[in-house]
């Protein structure tokens, strides 16, 4: 659609768009490289180095304490952190997109039982609630844990895509559409999502940096991404018995955290201002 | 006759994306004397509203209005003020209301409030003195009940009334000059017609100037005493109401007029101007009229300057100089 | 009425109450259309007058059903609209169309203005692949577009330039009837006039019919050959446009009339200048809906409590009890000097 092309051009024209959208560009390459932009494969214990080595020429992140290059596991670990991230915000946005697009669209009784079944998911702490599911079984697989986050996320994203609808329900374009003979889905996906879309993607791209943060919650308190598959919160993890004598250790993986959502915080604030004063 | 406002080679500019900055007002010049009317007529974007707006310093950043420019209130002059002595003239010296009555009154304050909050800004009453005053105003701007209404909310209110709440606003400290941003356009037809009575008879009661700013060629003919035309930033036309109206000199006016429907008359097809009105940000050379001017010739290439057509009547336009006088 | 042919649409007793909501849920409901009825012939404007909250504009979309009636009847060409199904009135909605007053809410903002004009061809199967942009590009040319403009969006064009890719969008499907809702209201004075030149000339070639909706008199003359003065959901007054002008005969009319700003300063008509507001359409007046603010020197009793019908007074139809002595505006005069 030639308006995300537009409002990416927007984006990219404001300084904090720019920088936002290089860095996670930048990541993005990094992470489908994959295992030809790394200095090393993760797994690889080099047996020359010492454990919990400082920041060098030929280690520039350091080693940890079974010697694995820590730049290599950042980058490996960008690869999962995004992926769980990019899946599960898709899963929330198009729930939520669903939800919303029917309770606006329809109203009446339908509309009052989706958002009092919202209001409701809303009140349950999500970062509760997922400790107390993901405590259970000995394993999870990293589909399953995607899969909760992503249908534990929908719910403000509904209320939102809602109110859109609702008030471009009434626009006199889509009473147009309506007198020209449109269907209920031509108005539906032509006129009232497309339109909707603006929102939409700004929640998404902030809930991009949300999720990013979840994920690695969950996987420092070990109930995340599991080990051997590296994750920056499960690095964090790995990191604390030595925080003090090999602090590079959880201090690189966070600071790709804090970058990564920075960045995505920046793009959806630059994708916000790119869609509210616009033309009409 | 007092002069109570003069504008000399207004300019007002905004920044364009390369750069440079554009006029949307390009050096307008007019004055106001006590008592009178002056009607300053154009269609969107020729800069009325600005030109207004700029009388109060309320030029939108990143919008100025440019140096050389004169605005004098009297003796003031208005743009050398600044702070504390600005703040006195805005609504004390130069009363403004805008179009839209729904989007100009501050709709979680009553009415009374609104109106007393504008006599306490500028009159050292007590609060109890300034509601008897905005008694008084909703009585003399003619809202029926106006004890009733005093603390009625806007969205209460018809448009009608809510447009003489903002009169009622407006005149609280009783400026001299009021100005009057197509204040009737939102309205109905017949309440258009009490509206504009009632500004009449406020101008009249307390001898104040009004400028009024439309795009009704109507309104002009019953209510104004003199008009200038304005086109691209600039003013096209000035004379008094009946010479304007008995002898419209500059293609544009011309153009304006043949272009309105006629209640009474005959009904003949509407001759409208060609072409649309040109942007700010790219007014044509020479005369800013000649792309869509169907009396341009060679020198129109030249930027005109406001020539005599008649009787206290000027016009931008070359052609003036084939008349001097009288057509 | 002189032609011989019947009526193109005829609307009878039109009713439309909408619920009130939102704070005043549950309270009485608006009475935005009371019982109106018109018919608008072939290749005939049809004006519909009134200022805001008089209805007409629920007129308008009620007939079209984007808005179900409370009651009454709509006749478009033989066929009952109110009775229609879906797929019915989908296939009725090539032959009525509709122009909006807005030109900036009513196209889509995401969606080029050739897409906009192309839709109602899509949506009816009219055109297939390259003939869908060669039907687009002429509709354009023939309401004074650059054809090429087809790939831009609504925001990069002017008031009076939307308003003609609303008007090609309504043709786009071959309509014979088109409800011009406020067409030109929100332009300027020179775009109005060339927006209404090309309504009239595309009535010429096309043969088509309008109902024309609209509060300015003058404008109303300019186009329209009848006229039907709107008043709180009713219609208060009907008739030839150059006769009801010429002598108005319900007090409504000659208060609108004699309000109309007319760009002359020599003539000086004596204004009458109603008093009070428009009442509430949730809460109509007795009798009469005008008898509030009527200044007819022969109101009485009788307007309070009976609904004057509309009948035949000179050469329109009006609704007031006491029509043959209504008084007009005192004539215009020439001004002395």
């Amino acid at each position: 659609m030639s308006t995300l092309r537009e409002a990416l051009g927007a984006v990219w024209r404001t300084p904090r768009g720019r920088a936002g959208m290089g860095f996670l560009a930048f990541l993005a390459l990094l992470a489908l490289l994959g295992p030809l932009a790394l200095p090393e494969p993760f797994r690889q214990f080099d047996l020359e180095e010492l454990a919990n080595a400082a920041p060098s020429v030929d280690h520039p992140f350091g080693t940890d304490q079974l010697s694995r290059d820590v730049l290599s596991r950042v980058v490996s670990g960008a690869r999962i952190s995004l992926a769980v991230a990019a899946l599960a915000v898709g899963l929330s946005v198009t729930l939520g997109a669903a939800v919303g697009l029917v309770a606006g669209y329809w109203g009446g009784v339908l509309d009052a039982v989706l958002m009092r079944l919202v209001d409701g998911a809303l009140a349950v702490p999500r970062l509760f609630l997922l400790l107390l599911v993901l405590s259970v079984p000995d394993r999870v697989p990293l589909a399953a844990l995607i899969l909760l986050i992503g249908t534990t996320g929908w719910f403000a994203t509904s209320r939102l895509v809602r109110a859109e609808v609702l008030r471009l329900r009434e626009e006199t374009f889509v009473r147009a559409a309506e007198a020209l003979g449109a269907s209920r889905r031509r108005v539906i996906f032509r006129h009232l999502l497309v339109n909707a879309a603006g929102p939409l993607l700004v929640a998404a791209t902030l809930g991009v940096g949300d999720v990013i943060l979840l994920e690695a919650g969950l996987s420092f308190l070990g109930l995340g991404v599991q080990p051997p598959t590296p994750s920056w919160g499960g690095m964090i993890l790995d990191g604390r018995p030595v925080l003090e004598a090999a602090p590079w250790v959880s201090v690189f993986p966070g600071a790709a955290i804090i970058l990564t959502v920075l960045a995505t915080n920046l793009v959806g604030d630059a994708l916000r201002d790119a869609f509210d004063p616009r033309g009409a | 006759m007092t002069r109570v406002l003069h504008v000399r080679d207004l300019r007002v500019s905004f920044p364009a994306p390369d750069g440079h900055r554009f006029h949307p007002v390009d050096g307008v010049s007019f004055s106001l004397d006590r008592g009178e009317t002056l009607a300053l007529v154009g269609e969107s974007g020729c800069g009325k509203s600005l030109t207004s707006l700029a009388l109060l310093r309320l030029v939108p950043p990143p919008g100025r209005v440019d140096a050389g420019s004169t605005i004098r209130l009297g003796d003031t002059d208005v743009l050398s003020l600044e702070g504390e002595a600005l703040r006195r003239i805005r609504g004390r010296r130069i009363g403004m209301i805008f179009q839209d009555p729904m989007t100009s009154l501050n709709p979680v304050f009553t009415v009374g409030d609104q109106i007393a909050e504008g006599v306490r800004a500028h009159l050292p009453v007590t609060k109890a003195q300034a509601r008897e005053r905005a008694l008084a105003l909703l009585q003399e701007v003619g809202i029926p009940d106006p004890a009733g209404r005093l603390d009625a909310y806007p969205h209460q209110l018809s448009g009608g009334m809510r447009q003489r709440v903002m009169i009622a606003i407006a005149l609280a400290a009783e400026p001299e000059i009021l100005v009057a941003d197509e204040p009737t356009t939102a309205l109905d037809v017949t309440v258009q017609a009490q509206i504009l009575e009632v500004l009449d008879q406020l101008r009249r009661a307390r001898g104040m100037a009004v400028l009024l700013i439309t795009h009704d060629l109507g309104i002009v003919a019953g209510r104004a005493d003199r008009v200038a035309v304005m086109y691209a930033g600039q003013i096209v036309e000035e004379a008094p109401t009946l010479e304007l109206f008995a002898h419209p000199s500059h293609p544009y006016t011309q153009g304006l007029f043949a272009s309105v429907p006629r209640i009474s008359g005959p009904v003949e097809r509407l001759t409208p101007i060609g072409g649309t009105v040109p942007s700010p940000t790219a007014f044509p050379s020479g005369c800013r009229f000649r792309p869509r001017c169907p009396q341009a010739f060679d020198k129109s290439e030249l930027p005109p300057d406001l020539l005599a057509v008649g009787p206290d009547h000027r016009m931008r336009c070359w052609l003036a100089e084939g008349r001097g006088g009288r057509d | 009425m002189t032609s011989v042919s019947p009526p193109l649409l005829e609307v009878r007793d039109l009713v439309k109450h909408y619920a009130a909501g939102g704070l005043f849920a549950g309270g009485p409901p608006v009475r935005a259309v009371e019982g109106v009825s018109f018919t608008v012939g072939r290749g005939e404007t049809v004006a519909l007058v009134g200022e805001s909250g008089c209805g007409k504009s629920s007129v308008g979309r009620t007939i079209l059903r984007l808005q179900e009636p409370t009651s009454g009847r709509a006749v478009f060409d033989g066929t009952d609209v109110f009775a229609l199904d879906r797929a019915a009135l989908r296939r009725l909605r090539r032959r009525m169309q509709i122009i909006f007053q807005d030109p900036y809410s009513s196209l889509n903002p995401r969606m080029t203005v050739g897409a906009a004009v192309a839709e109602g061809i899509e949506i009816h199967g009219l055109a297939k692949g390259a003939e869908v942009a060669r039907r687009v590009a002429a509709l354009l040319a023939e309401v004074g577009l650059d054809p090429g403009y087809a790939r831009r969006y609504p925001h990069e064009f002017s008031g009076g330039q939307r308003q003609r890719v609303g008007i090609a969008r309504a043709l786009a499907v071959e309509p014979s009837f088109i409800v011009c809702d406020e067409p030109v209201s929100a332009l300027d004075v020179s775009v109005q006039a060339q927006v209404l030149n090309l309504l009239a000339d595309l009535q010429r070639e096309r043969g088509l019919s309008y109902l024309f909706i609209a509060h300015d008199l003058a404008v109303v003359r300019q186009i329209a050959r009848r006229v039907e003065v709107m008043y709180l959901g009713r219609i208060v007054e009907s008739g030839p446009t150059e006769a009801l002008l010429a002598s108005p005969r319900h007090p409504y009319t000659v208060a609108l009339l004699s309000a109309v700003p007319e760009p002359d300063p020599t003539r000086r008509r004596s204004r009458i200048v109603l008093r009070g507001d428009l009442p509430s359409p949730s809460d109509p007046p007795s009798g009469c809906p005008f008898h509030t603010r009527c200044f007819h020197p022969g109101r009485n009793e009788r307007c309070r409590t009976e609904l004057p019908l509309l009948r035949p007074v000179g050469a329109t139809l009006a609704a007031c009890h006491y029509a043959e002595s209504t008084p007009a505006a005192a004539p215009a005069t020439a001004a002395s000097a």
